[in-house]
């Protein structure tokens, strides 16, 4: 078997950033850490959260790119087409339906995993159809994209309306993003889903380069369109479901991470976008609530700063007019 | 040998073909020619499966289309459409290099990369290869995706308009190249021509649409006659002979 060439550009890139990653987690394992006492307790607790993060960061990253990819633009990302709306829309819908004992009363693993398998039929049934065939008329895909983003937001906030003022309770901590609430019984199956979605769009990853030349020039060279388009929607919805889960619906950082891994890394090969992707996103993520938690004391919020450099990057690629 | 039997397609209401059967001969140069919108496009995205066929058969050396794995098409026949806009930031050797992907499918080897190299030579691409494909004129893009089709190394070739943006030396060379390839290597090639007088110099075989049927088709000495060319355009037109070839006149 021959291995893909790797541009030496691009190899001292992916080690790059893996350093940078590394270097990043040993700080944030080891910083501050006391000389005795409870050193095994405050380890096991940062090992969760820097899991969580890392998860959370590389899922949504390459998410995003693979998102861009399906759709042909560099402007949308899963969030803006309502994918993680999507998902908290189905948890607000168990909550109203089994009420929050019996929501609490289902097993954390399981109730994931069908979370994670529903979202994926109902994104695949909605986003297929509008990127399948139709997908070369990209201003109506997007428009109805965003259409229904809002209208999952829209139906989210009704049954809040609708539901009991403490299931609400419940259902609104749900739909706002927090980097300290991950969940730690949610977090191997996260972790293990997550894996296997990044291993799974490693695979297609040449098929993805072949898509990403457009619908007539894919079909030409014998690729299966449609088949491998649903197939990144799969991959694209259990990466959104897994983030949104552990911690809340993040909008512009994919945005933010799909664009810096397309400037940093000047290929547009799937095998190393992809790695890429993952890798800023955890080291943004990663170093960021480093610099929250520790430096500034927990003085402001990860998820804010984050919406606030992704929407001014966003306003940015609108005037350059990346938007195609 | 493409065989094209009761081909009907429309979208949205408006019929685009109807009824169409012929059959286009294996190594020789076709040319769909016929005025805009009589669907020459279309039953060319429909031979290459661009687009799904509604109704009728094609065949292609006796392969149904809609039958046989698109992987397998993607080996004997190759299909430029109109140009499009790719998101991925390419250089032109890195699009010139999915041309073989239908070969190797991710895992390109030696002979890959003579291939694309070949290819890039024979547009005169070299001196480019490594731009981007947002960075070059119209005409140079094209040429690298005419690069690409050619690097597939497919029996057939299916080309939509393929002189689009291309200049008089270019187009020409562009025909030229492609009539040796019918000539030297077998290969068969079905492009759809806008300008009458490419197909009048060049083509072996022409296929005349108009309204979504075919109106004539032969050897190029019995489709381009004034009657008939006259008749396909709605536009008076004198047919002159140069250099044993028909030429078209519609200046006047």
């Amino acid at each position: 078997m021959q291995l893909p060439e790797i541009s030496r550009q691009n190899l001292i890139l992916l080690t790059g950033l893996t350093l940078l990653l590394a270097a990043f987690s040993a700080l944030w394992m080891l910083q501050g850490l006391p000389p005795e006492g409870n050193r095994s307790f405050i380890l096991k607790l940062r090992w969760t959260k820097l899991a969580g993060l890392i998860v959370v960061g590389a899922a949504t990253g390459i998410a995003t790119v693979l998102f861009q990819t399906v759709a042909g633009n560099r402007v949308l990302t899963p969030s803006i087409m309502g994918f993680d709306s999507l998902y908290v829309l189905l948890q607000t819908s168990l909550v109203m339906m089994l009420g929050i004992a019996g929501v609490a009363a289902l097993p954390v693993g399981e109730k994931f995993l069908l979370e994670v398998g529903v979202m994926t039929l109902l994104a695949c049934i909605l986003f297929g159809t509008l990127l399948g065939r139709g997908a070369r008329d990209i201003p109506r895909t997007i428009l109805t994209g965003v259409i229904l983003g809002i209208l999952f937001r829209s139906l989210n906030s009704f049954l809040g309306r609708v539901i009991d003022p403490i299931e609400f309770a419940v259902v609104q901590q749900n739909s706002m993003a927090s980097f300290s609430r991950i969940d730690a019984n949610l977090l191997p199956y996260g972790l293990g889903l997550a894996l296997l979605a990044m291993v799974g769009a490693m695979l297609l990853a040449s098929r993805l380069d072949v898509l990403g030349l457009g619908r007539e020039v894919a079909v030409s060279l014998g690729l299966r369109h449609e088949r491998v388009v649903i197939l990144t929607l799969a991959l694209v919805a259990v990466l959104v479901a897994i983030p949104t889960a552990l911690v809340g619906p993040i909008t512009f950082f994919g945005l933010l991470v799909a664009g810096m891994t397309h400037g940093l890394a000047q290929t547009a090969r799937h095998a190393i976008l992809l790695p890429a992707a993952g890798l800023i996103a955890a080291t943004m993520l990663v170093a960021g609530q480093l610099l929250f938690e520790r430096v500034m004391g927990q003085a402001a919020f990860l998820s804010v700063i984050i919406e606030f450099a992704g929407g001014l990057f966003f306003m940015y690629l609108l005037l350059k007019g990346r938007i195609r | 040998m493409i065989e094209i039997s009761g081909v009907n397609y429309s979208i949205g209401g408006a019929q685009i073909l109807r009824d169409i059967s012929a059959s286009l001969p294996k190594g020789k140069l076709t040319a769909l020619i016929g005025p805009n919108g009589a669907g020459k496009s279309t039953l060319l995205r429909l031979i290459g499966r661009l687009e799904p066929l509604q109704s009728g058969r094609i065949s292609l050396d006796g392969m149904d289309i809609r039958q046989t794995p698109t992987e397998a098409l993607a080996l004997k026949m190759a299909i430029l459409g109109q140009q499009t806009h790719i998101v991925s930031r390419l250089r032109l050797r890195e699009l010139v290099r999915f041309g073989r992907w239908p070969h190797h499918r991710g895992r390109p080897c030696a002979c890959d990369h003579t291939a694309v190299e070949e290819a890039l030579d024979a547009f005169e691409l070299q001196p480019l290869a490594t731009r981007f494909l947002d960075e070059v004129s119209g005409g140079q893009a094209q040429r690298a995706h005419l690069a690409m089709t050619f690097a597939q190394c497919t029996d057939w070739l299916l080309l939509d308009e393929p002189l689009n943006n291309l200049d008089m030396a270019h187009s020409r060379a562009l025909m030229a190249r492609l009539a040796e390839m019918v000539a030297g290597t077998g290969k068969s090639v079905v492009t759809v021509v806008h300008e009458v007088n490419y197909a009048a110099a060049w083509a072996d075989h022409i296929v005349a649409l108009k309204d979504g049927a075919i109106m004539a088709q032969g050897a190029p000495d019995e489709v381009l006659t004034e009657a008939c060319l006259s008749a396909l355009y709605d536009t008076p037109v004198t047919i002159a002979n140069h250099n044993g070839r028909p030429l078209v006149l519609h200046h006047a």
